[in-house]
């Protein structure tokens, strides 16, 4: 199976999805001339033209209204954020737009869009360009929300996001889009919306993630493995509709259980799947669950600072024995 | 086009069965939306509720020039306009009551009317927020290659939104075919445009665009009718948006809550104001040419009551929707693979 880069596989699932369906078009700030300001797009403008993939002005609210009113009428705009930092402009367009529009009009008009672009912190970025939207977006009846650790899981949801006749959201990552992995060059790999993915087997505990954080958990159970600890790293691939089925089941295969993720502590995702584990597992737990996850700060400049805020491989071993009471 | 002057209200080419259709659109949201004050106080219309008395002309004579495969899209006082565009009186008062029958099924309410069989994309309760979503319906007919246009209209207190601007930018640098129409009522609520608007005439904003633009009255739906025929053969024929402003004023308060008058206008000037209701200025109009009588007129109005009175019947006997209607409607479950027939039966 070819190896290819994160970046390259939300280009192809683009392409794919373009060449497949005339109705999709990209529409974002610098997909077309520029070619992405992370090269997702690289070669779309050249291959499609002008009229399919569509450089706007530094108009958030703006263009993720034009898309939703072309997906009112029929049309399937993939809709880029630089970063979902952008798109806090936008998020009116988002949630009372294309969130409510099928049900406010009872059932008429739904809106077949997908906006995208990297979320959370890459490298000294600090405050503004820093953050995790998740919990905000995933909050929201209407919405599905979709973020991808991998690039196989990236190409195979933006293409099934893409197909979708929701609005879906795609969170993906600055720090991911180098990453490489084995997809299949195939332009039918299409990953259910909904549905986690066991990304690594074990027994005495589990993490529960997404996103980026998935490296960040697989990291942590190589490690763990060297002191015999073996772990089950549940990707939740998918944060609405979230898939409380694997959740469940991992935590009643191994009593223990870590949640992970890249955002803010209060009313994070972490907390839902808590609330879920608390529900269907009250009996099935031997410890109470651990959540890891940034400090309650501002994203800091400065390096130390900005290591410390982060959640990573060490803070998430740590919560493992914690939930094995070994520290 | 510049600054365009009302000079001929009355356009002589235009026949008197059009004046006579126009007339009868706004006497009918007229007494459809009196009725709409009356349920209100009676607790069978709840939450908000802005009614369009006195701005009839502005919807009225914009809509009529339009072709069935145009869009329309607007604000939360979209009453007027939805029945303009031949949406039932029925299915909006239905939906005003919150019942099954209603064209948004109930979900909607009086902010959020939609009609997918007349194109009407929607009432949308947040200023400034649908401005957007036209050069959306814009840029897909342009991308369509189709000649349709679309039509949005807002209150002038959208003009102080970004959303108003980051839309018009794009409308204007993309050629796109919309046509935004201005319904200058005078207040964004309570605020008189002089107090939000750091330029008065609101038509010359779209100066900042290079975008076609112009003025006209708003209580004279031929004048209203011939502007927005300009612009739509503008938006049509050479894929240019237009901003048109149109100056009407509201009888009523902002919503069902508020006041008439006596807080911010006052009674005199609104008083000043009804005495150029749209609809007896048209009444008139045809009357000093001896195309209406006192009679015709009463008969037309007895047959617009009795309608309203239908759909009022109508509404008060259709069942709430079902409690499974709750969760319906929050999510579609087709793709763009599902085949055609099995979208329709999901719906």
């Amino acid at each position: 199976m070819p190896v290819i880069t994160y970046r390259d596989a939300l280009n192809q699932a683009i392409r794919e999805e373009m060449q497949r369906d005339d109705r999709v078009f990209l529409m974002g700030e610098e997909v077309a001339v520029y070619q992405g300001a992370y090269k997702v797009s690289k070669g779309l403008l050249q291959e499609f033209g002008e009229m399919r993939v569509v450089d706007t002005p530094i108009t958030e609210l703006g263009f993720a209204g034009v898309g939703v009113g072309a997906a009112m009428v029929g049309l399937r705009p993939v809709i880029e954020f630089m970063t979902w930092n952008f798109a806090l402009l936008a998020i009116d367009q988002v949630v009372n737009a294309a969130a409510k529009m099928l049900y406010m009009s009872g059932g008429q008009y739904n809106i077949p869009i997908v906006f995208r672009g990297p979320n959370g912190a890459a490298l000294q970025l600090s405050g503004q360009h820093s953050q995790a939207w998740e919990s905000w977006l995933a909050h929201i009846p209407g919405l599905k929300v979709v973020a991808p650790g991998t690039p196989y899981d990236a190409k195979g949801l933006l293409k099934s996001a893409i197909r979708d006749d929701n609005p879906v959201i795609m969170l993906e990552g600055e720090m991911l889009y180098n990453t490489k992995g084995e997809v299949p060059n195939d332009d039918e790999v299409l990953i259910p919306i909904g549905k986690a993915e066991l990304k690594r087997e074990g027994s005495h505990a589990s993490i529960i993630t997404h996103g980026k954080m998935i490296l960040v958990a697989l990291q942590a159970a190589d490690q763990l493995a060297k002191e015999g600890i073996n772990v089950d790293v549940v990707d939740l691939r998918t944060l609405r509709p979230i898939d409380i089925d694997a959740i469940v089941s991992t935590v009643r295969k191994t009593n223990r259980a870590v949640v992970l993720e890249e955002g803010w502590e209060i009313s994070g995702i972490g907390a839902q799947v808590v609330d879920y584990i608390q529900r269907e597992c009250f009996d099935d737990l031997d410890a109470p669950v651990v959540r890891v996850h940034q400090a309650d700060v501002p994203m800091p400049y400065a390096k130390n600072l900005e290591r410390a805020a982060k959640p990573d491989a060490a803070k998430t071993i740590a919560a493992v024995k914690k939930v094995m009471y070994m520290e | 086009m510049a600054k365009k002057k009302q000079d001929s209200p009355n356009n002589q080419t235009e026949d008197t069965g059009v004046r006579r259709e126009l007339l009868r659109s706004m006497l009918l949201q007229r007494r459809f939306e009196e009725r709409c004050a009356e349920a209100y106080a009676l607790g069978k219309i709840g939450g908000f509720c802005h009614l369009y008395i006195g701005q009839e002309a502005c919807g009225t004579g914009a809509i009529s020039v339009l072709r069935p495969d145009d869009y329309v899209i607007t604000t939360y006082r979209d009453h007027g306009q939805a029945l303009a565009r031949g949406m039932s009186p029925r299915g909006v008062m239905a939906e005003l009551f919150g019942r099954i029958d209603g064209v948004s099924r109930g979900k909607g309410g009086s902010m959020h009317l939609f009609d997918r069989n007349v194109n009407f994309l929607g009432g949308h309760g947040i200023v400034g927020g649908h401005v957007p979503l036209a050069a959306g319906v814009g840029f897909a007919i342009k991308y369509r290659g189709g000649d349709q246009v679309c039509l949005c209209f807002m209150g002038e207190s959208v003009v102080n939104t970004g959303a108003f601007h980051e839309a018009l930018n794009m409308a204007a640098l993309w050629k796109l075919p919309v046509v935004f129409i201005i319904e200058n009522n005078r207040y964004g609520m309570g605020t008189a445009l002089e107090r939000a608007s750091s330029i008065h005439d609101i038509y010359t904003r779209a100066a900042s665009y290079d975008m076609p633009r112009g003025v006209v009255d708003g209580q004279d739906v031929m004048v209203v009718r011939a502007a927005v025929q300009e612009a739509i053969d503008r938006a049509r024929g050479e894929s240019l948006p237009t901003l048109l402003e149109v100056r009407t004023y509201r009888f009523m308060g902002h919503s069902m809550s508020d006041a008439v008058s006596g807080t911010y206008r006052t009674k005199e000037e609104l008083e000043e104001h009804i005495k150029r209701d749209p609809i007896i200025v048209l009444r008139t109009q045809l009357q000093q040419e001896g195309e209406l009588t006192d009679d015709e007129f009463a008969k037309m109005d007895e047959e617009l009551k009795a309608i309203v009175q239908d759909a009022w019947d109508f509404a008060d006997q259709s069942p709430e929707p079902p409690a499974e209607a709750l969760f319906e409607d929050v999510l579609v479950d087709t793709t763009s693979d599902t085949p055609a027939e099995a979208a329709v039966a999901a719906d």
